[in-house]
């Protein structure tokens, strides 16, 4: 058996190379298959529904997508689309493929996969005890699910039903990135552990590349190996950057979880075939006890205005440490001033990020880093806009004259590049879980719809 | 004197999902990957040091066939919450990059 899979690009709408896609195509893939979200890019796309990448970037790849697929006759499976993978999402993005398949007058069957999960069937799956913390889950509770916006991860299984029910074209919702590339080959019966290596290795595209790029990967499926190959001009694979892909974006580079079992790389090994070509074989799947599907969540934590502002005298640096606890007991004073009591300090978050000196790691810097510039980046969170603005219009004025004790006189202490200094940044997200539900049928937390175009 | 620099052609942090924080470190060559792992620089208690993490909660993984050594934690800060300064995690390596390797076999520095 062979089965080719075209994995044209990392991410829908980050703009593949067409001539790379174009010798993916000449090759007669079975199937194309791509994911257009993550979780990487932060809880905002989950928690707003507003996809990361526009509408523009994203039509313009699915249209070479959809085009290639009617030229090939082969199925096209999107995953996560909208980034977050919402119903929102995937509505978005069908939207742009009921205008192209119009446009380019293309007809075929298409089917929509859904993960949003309701907050009833939330709190009846926790109050059953069926959620499970993954490692490092925060805690929850069952009012979470009230303020919060949860989706599922499929599996392989929803994809496989719509392949089953005839669809041409797959838009999914939250998808294990994997299950898109390993759909088709395991409803197939290619060998699980293959499959799944297989899919791990081509779902960020040429990641694995040399030199990574958002271009496409072409995989030769056969019963005992598979052969992937990159597509763009100049580009090059060898045995160890394939191997080292099993480490990007993942804890263990030798276990990777799925909803059905967990893929095992302990034993692959891999050969270079040519300068663009790898082999690789001996990965196993090992199936879990029971299925699990896990799900990802976000909830509105307030709104925010930030404020950017910069300090070069060495005396300014030296105090300002000293000064900003003294000017948070200030804004906080202000704040009960100012709002007449009917806004509480304690809801209200002013933080001092001091770029130059220690803001970028997320733990204390090791040593002193002695900065002759400091940029400052002041954040007001608050829980709604417009309190976030009004404290911020006197942060911002309050937080240039903070007294110097060594200068007699007014001093501005910060240089601000705006007028106003303060801009309103809208809502900031917050992911609410890591953990998996346990003890459903592998297609019972999607809902599919299909439609003929 | 020797960095991380004379050992990796490629230092690199990243989130592995919101809730953990996860180091590659591919090295130059062979000789290099053997340097490393036998200079025994990256273990639990650096990461636990420098990260604030419990040395039990620390994943440390040497990948010959890549030539990385791969070290995952609990994220220090849950990506994009209130007070998180690097939504990729992409800069969290820095510090790392800024020790002294010791007890390095002369002979194996790049």
């Amino acid at each position: 058996m062979e089965l080719r899979i075209l994995a044209p690009t990392g991410a829908l709408g980050a703009g593949f190379d067409a001539a790379a896609f174009r010798r993916g195509v000449a090759a007669r893939p079975h199937v194309i298959a791509c994911d257009a979200g993550s979780t990487d890019s932060g809880p905002a796309a989950l928690g707003s529904g507003s996809p990361k990448l526009s509408d523009q970037a994203v039509a313009r790849d699915l249209r070479l997508l959809l085009t290639a697929r009617d030229e090939l006759g082969v199925p096209l499976i999107i995953g996560s689309c909208g980034t977050s993978g919402r119903d929102t999402g995937v509505d978005r993005v069908a939207a742009l493929v009921r205008d192209i398949a119009a446009a380019e007058d293309l007809r075929f069957k298409l089917a929509l996969i859904y993960s949003d999960q309701p907050t009833d069937r939330l709190q009846r799956l926790y109050d059953t005890g069926r959620l499970r913390p993954l490692p490092h889950a925060p805690e929850i509770d069952r009012e979470l699910f009230t303020r919060s916006h949860t989706v599922a991860m499929m599996g392989v299984e929803p994809i496989q039903e719509a392949l089953g029910a005839g669809c041409e074209v797959v838009l999914a919702g939250r998808a294990s990135d994997t299950a898109l590339f390993a759909a088709l080959p395991r409803m197939l019966g290619a060998d699980p552990g293959l499959t799944w290596h297989m899919a791990k290795t081509i779902e960020c595209g040429a990641a694995c590349a040399i030199p990574p790029s958002a271009n496409g990967l072409l995989v030769h499926l056969r019963d005992d190996h598979f052969d992937v190959t990159t597509l763009a001009e100049g580009s090059r694979l060898t045995p160890r950057s394939v191997a080292a892909h099993t480490l990007y974006e993942n804890a263990d580079p030798y276990r990777v979880a799925e909803p059905s079992g967990t893929l095992d790389t302990s034993d692959a090994t891999y050969e270079a075939i040519d300068e663009r070509t790898v082999r690789a074989r001996g990965a196993r799947f090992v199936p879990a006890d029971g299925y699990s599907n896990k799900l990802e969540g976000a909830e509105l934590v307030g709104y925010q205005t930030v404020i950017v502002g910069g300090v070069r005298d060495q005396v300014v640096i030296r105090r300002l440490p000293d000064l900003i606890p003294f000017a948070k007991k200030y804004f906080a004073d202000k704040i009960l001033d100012v709002f007449d009591g009917a806004v509480d300090p304690g809801d209200v978050d002013i933080d001092f990020r001091l770029y130059g000196d220690g803001a970028v790691p997320a733990t204390a810097e090791p040593e002193p880093l002695h900065p002759r510039e400091l940029g400052v980046l002041i954040t007001v969170t608050a829980p709604d806009q417009a309190t976030a603005h009004a404290v911020a219009t006197f942060v911002a004025h309050a937080g240039s004259h903070l007294p110097i004790p060594e200068y007699d006189g007014l001093v501005s202490t910060l240089a601000y590049p705006y007028s106003p200094p303060e801009t309103d940044r809208g809502p900031l997200y917050r992911f609410t879980l890591h953990h998996v539900v346990t003890g459903v049928g592998p297609t019972e937390l999607f809902r599919t719809t299909t439609e003929e175009l | 004197m020797t960095t991380l620099l004379d050992y990796c052609s490629l230092v690199r942090s990243k989130n592995a999902g919101p809730f953990t924080l996860t180091f590659d470190f591919m090295c130059h060559d062979q000789a290099a990957y053997d340097a490393l792992v036998a200079s025994g620089f990256l273990n639990r208690e650096l990461f636990a040091d420098l990260y604030g993490a419990d040395p039990a909660d620390i994943l440390l993984v040497n990948h010959p066939l890549a030539l990385a050594v791969k070290v995952s934690l609990p994220r220090p800060t849950v990506q994009g919450d209130l007070h998180d300064g690097d939504c990729y995690a992409g800069q969290q390596y820095a510090p790392l990059m800024d020790l002294t390797v010791s007890d390095v076999d002369e002979e194996h520095q790049a």
